[in-house]
């Protein structure tokens, strides 16, 4: 199959637009080649994900791409790096290797700037001022906001990543394959909720685990929920899509009622008719929740929220269940993590400074999962993130339990992990 | 190779290159982010052929697996000369097939990624010697697999 360019697009591979947008071109056609598409589509924005630091050969391309004339010519926002340059001190720079990420990383981001990307530096684009509407093309890396934009936005965006994604800020364009095309974006399977109780449903925690369930059951392909409320928040939705992202490589889901594909279950599944289903209990949530738990100690050690970065909303939640109570033990680190943007709202409503005087450290630019940030004796982690519990022990080798902001407050203020085990039941 | 102790297949071109090696043929795919380490050696302790070394072998899986973080681990691989020879799928997996890609314009250190059927896939066998070429001229390559 080959791809049909338009005048335009062949100047551009041609070089005729400059070194760094015919290289650029150069990736995209050969990825549209692999994908099987015949054309490209135009773009109207990208999040970038490939500024966060794994290595030489992630600098040596941004570098490459400065240093040919590349500019960025569709708004370009930026996900987390490798370092918090608002608070640089929050990394730790123990061992040689911490040294050279740090240093490593800050000149990724700094390239990934000089590109002419907005210095967004979130995992959470959607949570900012422009927001693509529905039915948009659009080019986004990082698999929660792929999920976001897909599942509730309405946007389309296809499951691009790192190198890709500047390309695409670069070019404006995108391989006409996968998610941008109309018939690959019904629902595969469908995951019946009604079974579960409206106290279950009220509980935003239900929402990270009904996500990893559902990553499990579908894979890459895209799960339809059914039997949740209309008005589910924004919020359990990223939670959501989050969690079915990491255990699975979910890029589209469907809450029949909700989301903008789905007024109804034929809406949501199209042609594909004869989707399996399968029905989810309380039963379900409460062994899933007891799988991506692996802590076995008592002691508690550090609690995270905001993965993916917290709303304002989420901030304000955690100001309510911390204020006027008891403190937090003096062993036990509590962060926030989240975007700048969010960071100046929060901060107008006098949320930071009062977080910041009962113990919370925020953290910005990054996350709490991707570097060196937890106290190298960290054990074991609290957080009411399904994102956050299913990579963590991999990446920091340290033990989670994923609870209610509720129960990370109890906990963070006795030092010890407690959580209710029959949550679900009852 | 003397052909008569060799078996020529055919595949779908992802990647261009010339690599040849001995077969790991994986028993379930890995993720190039967090699935393979910085040394070139299957670090996912959940992976059957853990600790097995994937650099300069022709790898054989399925499809790719995990994190879309895994084209910037593998263009990593590449530039470190420690990636396989080649790869063989059956199906075409952008997140590994952009990383090849990306190390070509960079390093020129071409990693060819050849994608093959179901019933070819099922005649390779770990361990043979293998020859994947994929020159950038033609939509296919080949495969050539040693018999003896």
């Amino acid at each position: 199959m080959t791809i049909t360019l338009t005048p335009v697009e062949q100047e551009m591979l041609d070089g005729k637009h400059g070194p760094a947008v015919a290289m650029s071109m150069r990736i995209i056609t050969e990825l549209g080649r692999v994908r099987g598409a015949t054309q490209l589509i135009d773009v109207n924005s990208v999040h970038i994900d490939g500024c966060i630091f794994y290595g030489q050969a992630g600098l040596d391309f941004a570098n490459k791409l400065i240093e040919l004339g590349g500019k960025v010519t569709v708004p370009t926002t930026v996900n987390v790096g490798s370092i918090d340059l608002i608070h640089p001190n929050l990394i730790l720079q123990n061992t040689d290797h911490e040294k050279f990420v740090a240093r490593a990383g800050r000149e990724l981001m700094e390239a990934y700037a000089t590109l002419g990307c907005r210095q967004t530096w979130t995992c959470a684009p959607y949570q900012m001022d422009s927001r693509p509407a529905v039915g948009e093309n659009i080019a986004w890396a990082e698999s929660n906001a792929i999920v976001f934009a897909n599942s509730v936005l309405g946007a389309r965006t296809d499951r691009y990543g790192d190198f890709l994604d500047i390309a695409s800020a670069i070019t404006g364009k995108a391989p006409y394959a996968g998610l941008h095309l109309d018939h690959l974006r019904y629902g595969h399977v469908v995951l019946d909720c009604t079974a579960l109780s409206q106290r279950v449903l009220d509980m935003d925690i239900t929402y990270p685990i009904l996500g990893y369930i559902g990553g499990h059951i579908a894979g890459t392909k895209n799960p339809v929920y059914v039997g949740l409320p209309s008005d589910v928040s924004e919020d359990n939705l990223k939670a959501l899509g989050a969690a079915a992202a990491s255990s699975g490589g979910v890029a589209l889901f469907h809450v029949v009622g909700r989301t903008p594909e789905a007024d109804t279950l034929e809406q949501a599944l199209g042609t594909n008719t004869d989707a399996p289903v399968h029905k989810i209990t309380s039963d379900d949530i409460a062994n899933a929740r007891a799988e991506l738990s692996t802590a076995t100690l008592d002691k508690l050690d550090a609690v995270s929220l905001g993965t993916p970065h917290a709303s304002v909303d989420e901030i304000r939640e955690a100001y309510n269940a911390l204020i006027g109570g008891e403190a937090i033990h003096s062993d036990v680190d509590f962060y926030i993590s989240t975007g700048r943007s969010v960071f100046a709202a929060a901060k107008e409503e006098g949320l930071v400074e009062a977080l910041e005087a009962l113990g919370v450290t925020f953290v910005l630019d990054t996350c709490t999962y991707v570097t060196s940030i937890l106290r190298p004796n960290t054990r074991t982690v609290m957080t009411n993130s399904g994102k956050w519990a299913h990579y963590a022990p991999g990446n920091l080798g340290i033990d989670v339990v994923l609870a209610t902001v509720s129960e990370c407050v109890a906990s963070a203020r006795s030092g010890n992990v407690t959580w209710d085990r029959e949550l679900f039941h009852g | 190779m003397d052909n008569s102790n060799a078996q020529s297949l055919t595949g779908f071109r992802a990647t261009r290159g010339y690599g040849a090696g001995e077969v790991l043929k994986l028993d379930e795919p890995v993720s190039f982010w967090g699935g393979v380490g910085l040394d070139g050696s299957i670090i996912d302790v959940h992976h059957p052929q853990h600790t097995i070394s994937v650099t300069g072998r022709v790898l054989v899986m399925n499809s790719g697996r995990g994190s879309s973080s895994g084209t910037y681990s593998f263009a990593e691989l590449i530039r470190a000369d420690l990636a396989p020879a080649a790869i063989v799928m059956t199906e075409p997996d952008a997140i590994v097939a952009l990383g090849a890609m990306v190390a070509g314009e960079m390093y020129q250190k071409y990693i060819p990624i050849l994608v093959v059927s179901e019933s070819d896939y099922a005649l390779i066998r770990n361990g043979q010697h293998a020859v994947v070429d994929a020159p950038v001229t033609a939509e296919n390559g080949t495969l050539t697999l040693s018999l003896s």
